[in-house]
C-alpha cells in the first residue's frame, strides 16, 4: 500500500529508535506509507460535518469485526434443538446476552452497529450526492463505494439469519424464495442457495461462513481500494473545486491541510459524538423500538409458524418497497422477478451516477434550482419508501391513503430521477464556480 | 434549503405511524422493587414453572433479586438440586405437544417477545392474564380476550375467581376468587414485573454503566473539542 509519492527514506539520527526504524523503513514503505497518508496527504480545508461520515463508517467497521470476534467465541451456528426445545443457535445468543461476563454489551454494540453502519453509509452517500464527489476524477471511488454498499448488505442480511429468531428465519425465506422467481434455473438456484429445500441447519452455517470470513474479507478489500484511489486523485469538498490547481512553492495545494493531525484531531471530536449517540442507544434503547431488533426475534426460529407480518429491518426497507412495488407479471414472468429486478437495479443504478450527472459544477452550493428541489424529493421519497417497507403492503396513511400506491409512484421517481438525470442537470441553472474554497 | 435536507433527514419517520388497533392495559412498572419481583418470582414458580421453562436463566440469578442462595434453595427451587442450574422443567417439549396440542413456550424472553406498536411486552402480559373469561365451547373451559382461543387454561383462577363476558362483550367478575380484583391485579404485577426482569437480567445494570460511559464521553469531548480548535487556530 505504496502511496503515490516517493518520500525519502528515513535517515537515523543514531540513536537506537532511529536505527531501528532506518533498518525498518529500508525494507518496509513505512515513511512513505505514513507520510503519503496521513502526514503529507492534504485534504481540503473546508469539510464541513457531512465529512465526519467516511471515518465513522471506519470506525463502526472496526467496532464490528472487534465484536464479531468475540461473538463468535461463543455463539454456535446450529439449528438443531437443545433438551428445552429451542435451537441451539437462538440458545447460544441468549447465553452470551446472560452468562458471558459484558457479553450483553458486545452483543449489542454489534446489533446497534449494523444500523450504525447504514446510518453512516447513508449519510456517507448522500454527502455524495450534495457535492458531487463521485464526479471525474472520482469516478471508481463511487464505484467501489457502490460495491461497499452492496457488500455490506449481504454482510447486514446474513447476519441477521444468525440470531436464528423468527424474523431471522423468515426474513431469509423470503429472500432467498425471491431467486426462485427467475425463469428456468430459479428453482434449482434457490435451492442450491439454501442447501436445502428450506432455510435450516446448512443454510445457517454457510451464512454464518459468509457473514465471518467471506464478506468481511471482500468488505475489507474494498475499503483498501475505496481509501487508495481516494488518496491517488485527492478529497473533493463542500465547494466541489479543486484544490490541486493551486498550488503554493512547494507544490502543495494552497486550500490543502495535512490529513495528520488537522483531519485526525477533527475527527476524534467527531467519534466522541458519535459514540455518545451510539452508547444511548446501547444502553438505554438497544432495541430501538422494534426498529433496531425486531420483537419477533425474541422467539426461536419455528418453521411451521409463520409470523403475520415479515418485515426486514429498517436499512433495507427503501429497497424492499422497491421490489415489492413491482406487482405486474410481465412478459410472462412471475411479478416477483420483476422485484428482484428492481430492488437490484436501484443499488447498481447508483454505480452509475458519474456518468448521468451532466451539470457543469459539482457541488449544490452551486447548482440550480432543479437539482435542489429534485434531490429534496429523493430525500424524502426515499424516507417514505423506507417507512412503507416496514408496514405490511395494506398499510394506508391515517387510515385513509393506500401505502402501495404511493410506494409503486415513489419507486417509479426513484429510478426516474437518475434515468432523467443526463437531461435536467445538463438544462439546470447554475453558478459559476470560486478559484479557491470558501470556509 | 440546507437546513430543510437536514430537518427532513433527521425526522423520525415513526412519526407517520399509525395508531394502535389493540387496546393494552399499561403494566405498572415494579422494576428495582425487590420485594414485588420476589412475589412475582413466587406467583412464577407455584403457577407457571410447571408447564413452561425459563430455560435460559439460573436459579443463583435469582439472588440479584436481593435472596441468598439458601433461600432460593429453600423456597423456590422444587426440582433442581444445583443453584447454578437452569430454570427448567420435567417435562420435555415433545411430550407436552403430544399432551397439549402445542408445547407451551420458553418464557424467558417472553416480555420482548410481546411487544409491539400496541405496547410493552409487559403490558400485553399484563392484559392477557386478566383477561381470560369461562367459556364452555373450549377444551380448557377457558377462553381470553386478547388471545382468542388461547391453549393455556386460567391457571391463576383461583386467585381471580371467574370472570364471564356479559352482553356488551366485557369482562366481569362472576364469582370471587380469593383474591379482591385490586389484589389480584397487583399479584399479575409482580408476575410481569418479574417476566420483564428475566427476560433482560442486566438490564438495571445497563442503563447504570450507561450513565457513567456517557460521563466519561462527555470528559472526553471536554478535551477532544479544545484540541481540535488548538491545532485549527491557524487554519484560514
Amino acid at each position: 500500500m505504496a502511496s503515490n509519492t516517493n518520500f525519502e527514506k528515513y535517515k537515523s539520527d543514531g540513536s537506537l529508535q532511529g536505527n531501528l526504524l532506518e533498518w525498518f523503513d529500508a525494507r518496509f514503505p513505512a515513511t512513505s506509507m505514513w507520510r503519503g497518508h496521513l502526514s503529507e496527504y492534504y485534504a481540503p480545508k473546508n469539510f464541513n460535518f457531512w465529512y465526519f461520515f467516511g471515518s465513522l463508517a471506519m470506525m463502526v467497521l472496526v467496532i464490528q469485526i472487534l465484536t464479531g470476534i468475540f461473538l463468535v467465541m461463543h455463539y454456535k451456528p446450529d439449528a438443531s434443538l437443545n433438551a428445552n426445545g429451542i435451537p441451539v443457535a437462538f440458545a447460544s445468543v441468549e447465553y452470551i446476552m446472560r452468562d458471558v461476563p459484558w457479553g450483553w454489551l458486545i452483543r449489542y454494540m454489534h446489533s446497534t452497529g449494523a444500523s450504525a453502519f447504514f446510518i453512516v453509509v447513508y449519510l456517507h452517500m448522500f454527502r455524495g450526492m450534495l457535492y458531487g464527489s463521485y464526479r471525474q476524477p472520482r469516478e471508481l471511488i463511487w464505484v467501489f463505494g457502490t460495491l461497499l454498499f452492496l457488500c455490506l448488505m449481504a454482510e447486514a442480511f446474513m447476519g441477521y439469519l444468525l440470531p436464528w429468531g423468527q424474523m431471522s428465519f423468515w426474513g431469509a425465506q423470503v429472500i432467498v424464495n425471491l431467486f426462485s422467481a427467475i425463469p428456468l434455473i430459479g428453482e434449482p438456484l434457490s435451492i442450491w442457495i439454501r442447501g436445502d429445500f428450506v432455510v435450516g441447519d446448512a443454510t445457517l452455517n454457510r451464512f454464518f461462513s459468509f457473514h465471518v470470513i467471506a464478506v468481511p474479507l471482500v468488505l475489507l478489500g474494498l475499503v483498501a481500494a475505496h481509501i487508495l484511489a481516494l488518496h491517488e486523485v485527492g478529497s473533493n469538498n463542500p465547494d466541489g473545486v479543486e484544490i490541486k490547481k493551486r498550488k503554493d512553492v512547494h507544490g502543495n495545494p494552497l486550500d490543502g491541510i495535512p490529513f495528520h493531525p488537522y483531519y485526525t484531531v477533527k475527527d476524534i471530536v467527531g467519534v466522541v459524538v458519535f459514540l455518545m449517540v451510539f452508547s444511548i442507544i446501547v444502553f438505554f434503547a438497544p432495541e430501538g423500538g422494534g426498529y433496531l431488533l425486531e420483537y419477533n426475534n425474541f422467539l426461536p426460529a419455528d418453521p411451521l409458524k409463520t409470523p403475520p407480518h415479515i418485515a426486514p429491518v429498517w436499512y433495507f426497507t427503501p429497497y424492499y418497497s422497491l421490489l415489492r412495488a413491482m406487482v405486474w407479471p410481465l412478459f410472462g414472468i412471475d411479478a416477483k422477478f420483476w422485484g428482484v429486478v428492481a430492488m437490484g437495479a436501484g443499488v447498481v443504478i447508483l454505480a452509475f451516477l458519474p456518468w448521468l450527472d451532466r451539470s457543469p459544477v459539482k457541488s449544490i452550493r452551486y447548482r440550480g434550482p432543479i437539482f435542489k428541489t429534485l434531490l429534496t424529493l429523493f430525500v424524502i421519497s426515499f424516507a417514505i419508501l423506507g417507512f412503507l417497507g416496514t408496514k405490511p403492503p395494506s398499510y394506508a396513511f391515517f387510515g385513509v391513503i393506500p401505502g402501495a400506491p404511493v410506494a409503486q409512484v415513489l419507486s417509479a421517481f426513484y429510478f426516474l430521477y437518475f434515468l432523467t438525470m443526463p437531461w435536467w442537470s445538463r438544462i439546470d441553472k447554475y453558478k459559476p464556480e470560486p478559484d479557491r474554497v470558501t470556509m | 434549503m440546507k437546513k430543510l435536507l437536514m430537518a427532513l433527514l433527521f425526522t423520525p419517520i415513526i412519526a407517520l405511524a399509525s395508531g394502535a388497533s389493540v387496546h393494552l392495559d399499561k403494566a405498572p412498572d415494579v422494576q428495582g422493587d425487590k420485594a414485588a419481583l420476589q412475589s412475582g418470582a413466587r406467583t412464577f414458580v407455584n403457577y407457571c414453572l410447571n408447564c413452561h421453562g425459563t430455560s435460559f436463566v439460573r436459579y443463583n440469578r435469582l439472588t440479584d433479586l436481593g435472596l441468598t442462595e439458601q433461600q432460593v434453595k429453600e423456597n423456590l427451587m422444587f426440582t433442581a438440586v444445583k443453584t447454578g442450574e437452569t430454570m427448567r422443567i420435567a417435562a420435555r417439549p415433545d411430550e407436552q405437544k403430544v399432551w397439549f396440542g402445542a408445547a407451551p413456550p420458553d418464557l424467558s424472553l417472553v416480555a420482548r417477545a410481546r411487544a409491539s406498536e400496541d405496547g410493552s411486552g409487559a403490558d400485553w402480559l399484563y392484559t392477557y392474564l386478566r383477561s381470560f373469561y369461562v367459556d364452555e365451547a373450549r377444551p380448557t373451559g377457558w377462553n381470553n380476550t386478547l388471545f382468542a382461543n388461547v391453549g393455556m387454561p386460567h391457571v391463576l383462577w383461583q386467585l381471580q375467581g371467574q370472570q364471564v363476558l356479559n352482553k356488551e362483550h366485557h369482562l366481569e367478575l362472576a364469582v370471587p376468587g380469593t383474591l379482591t380484583p385490586a389484589e389480584y391485579d397487583k399479584q399479575v404485577a409482580d408476575l410481569v414485573g418479574f417476566l420483564v426482569w428475566i427476560a433482560e437480567p442486566d438490564a438495571g445494570f445497563r442503563r447504570k454503566i450507561g450513565f457513567g460511559v456517557l460521563a466519561f464521553l462527555v470528559v472526553l469531548f471536554a478535551f477532544a473539542y479544545p484540541l481540535k480548535k488548538a491545532y485549527w487556530k491557524d487554519v484560514k
